[in-house]
């Protein structure tokens, strides 16, 4: 499948929007922000979830053939061992994010590549 | 420390500030390229054209949103979903305003960019160094920034078109970079109940609404976390992080830096 060139410029214009506008209107709106109690709460309750949905919906979709498709088994294997390296690496020596993701990512394609 | 009236900020020469805010931005320069080689890398194998990449990261200009929109782009995600996923994912930036040094910026174009570019390392940079920031110090390190995640990017797809055959199964260091970022964000035991929420709502999500998983997940976590809130506000302990204190903003953010304490 071709995706369409407007269509990913319709995606960036989309995202680059929402994302200056969550940067930007803060700054105009410090006051009633700082005041306001449920958006205190969501700032420090949401990336830990948001990032886990995420993370968990990425496991389900490296586990599936294709985007959409029902998980595959063996895939799923392939996928739960390969995050299970990437936890390790990264509490074992010492959180450096680009070490983690590297020797993660490597683990997979070793194992959807070669077994 | 030079007390030299004749040498205020404003008479400190600008290119040696542009030099000081490169100087702090070349440690997140190493963690930036590599993460912006890889998302290179995705966007040549998924396959999407090659300045699919620069145009993220100048349009969009956020790490781990970038990586992502490579495959809700693959996945011809509809643009409300991709505008809800992209809120959801930037909203800690709604509380970047309260310590950023933006009033050092005096053009309004330039503050529009500083605004633009306010990513999680710029953000990190700025209130690790919380004093003696100019205008043309904190562009510099903002746009050095920049610039490398944008190099990073074309280094990337280079290389992945120079690949004879994609590399199947590349596709999972976006699961492995989601997975990191959760683990920095959860580090303590009262983040845990978060976590668990988060998993019980993807559950939910592939019970109800397995073709719009990502978004249903993501609405089901939010009105757990609002039914908490409300918890929460009766006085009862909800077993969750405390809120951030309204004292939390000790960098005053107004123009006029006398307004900001009184």
């Amino acid at each position: 499948m071709t995706v369409s060139a407007g269509y990913i410029v319709a995606v960036a214009l989309v995202a680059g929007a929402v994302t200056f506008g969550l940067r930007a209107l803060p700054f105009a709106l410090l006051r009633p922000l700082r005041e306001s109690l449920l958006v205190r709460r969501l700032a420090v309750w949401m990336p830990a979830g948001i990032l886990t949905v995420l993370a968990l919906v990425m496991l389900l979709d490296s586990a599936a053939l294709a985007p959409g498709e029902p998980v595959d088994v063996r895939r799923l294997s392939y996928a739960l061992l390969a995050a299970a390296v990437t936890v390790v690496v990264h509490l074992a020596a010492g959180r450096r994010t680009v070490l983690s993701i590297a020797a993660g990512t490597a683990c997979y394609v070793v194992l959807v590549n070669l077994l | 420390m030079n007390t030299d009236p004749a040498l205020t900020a404003a008479t400190v020469s600008t290119s040696a500030e542009v030099r000081r805010g490169l100087r702090l931005s070349s440690a997140a320069g190493l963690g930036l390229v590599p993460l912006g080689v890889a998302f290179g890398l995705l966007v040549a194998q998924a396959p999407l054209p090659w300045w699919t990449a620069p145009l993220l990261s100048t349009v969009v200009f956020a790490g781990s949103v970038e990586l992502l929109l490579v495959s809700l782009i693959v996945a011809g995600t509809p643009l409300v979903s991709v505008a809800v996923t992209v809120f959801l994912l930037n909203f800690r930036h709604v509380f970047y305003a309260f310590s950023f040094p933006l009033r050092v910026v005096r053009s309004r174009p330039a503050r529009l960019y500083s605004m633009g570019a306010l990513i999680d390392e710029a953000y990190a940079i700025a209130t690790t160094h919380r004093t003696g920031w100019t205008g043309p110090r904190l562009l510099a390190m903002q746009a050095a920034l920049q610039v490398y995640w944008v190099f990073g990017g074309v280094v990337g797809v280079a290389a992945g078109s120079l690949l004879p055959a994609p590399i199947e199964g590349l596709e999972f260091a976006l699961t492995a970079l989601f997975i990191v970022l959760a683990l920095d964000a959860a580090r303590t035991r009262r983040q845990v109940p978060l976590v668990v929420m988060a998993a019980a709502a993807v559950v939910v999500g592939v019970a109800v609404a397995p073709g719009e998983l990502l978004v249903t997940a993501f609405a089901v976590y939010v009105l757990f976390l609002i039914v908490a809130h409300l918890v929460a506000r009766r006085g009862r302990d909800v077993g969750l992080p405390a809120e951030d204190p309204l004292e939390a903003a000790a960098v005053p953010v107004t123009d006029d830096p006398e307004e900001g304490r009184r």
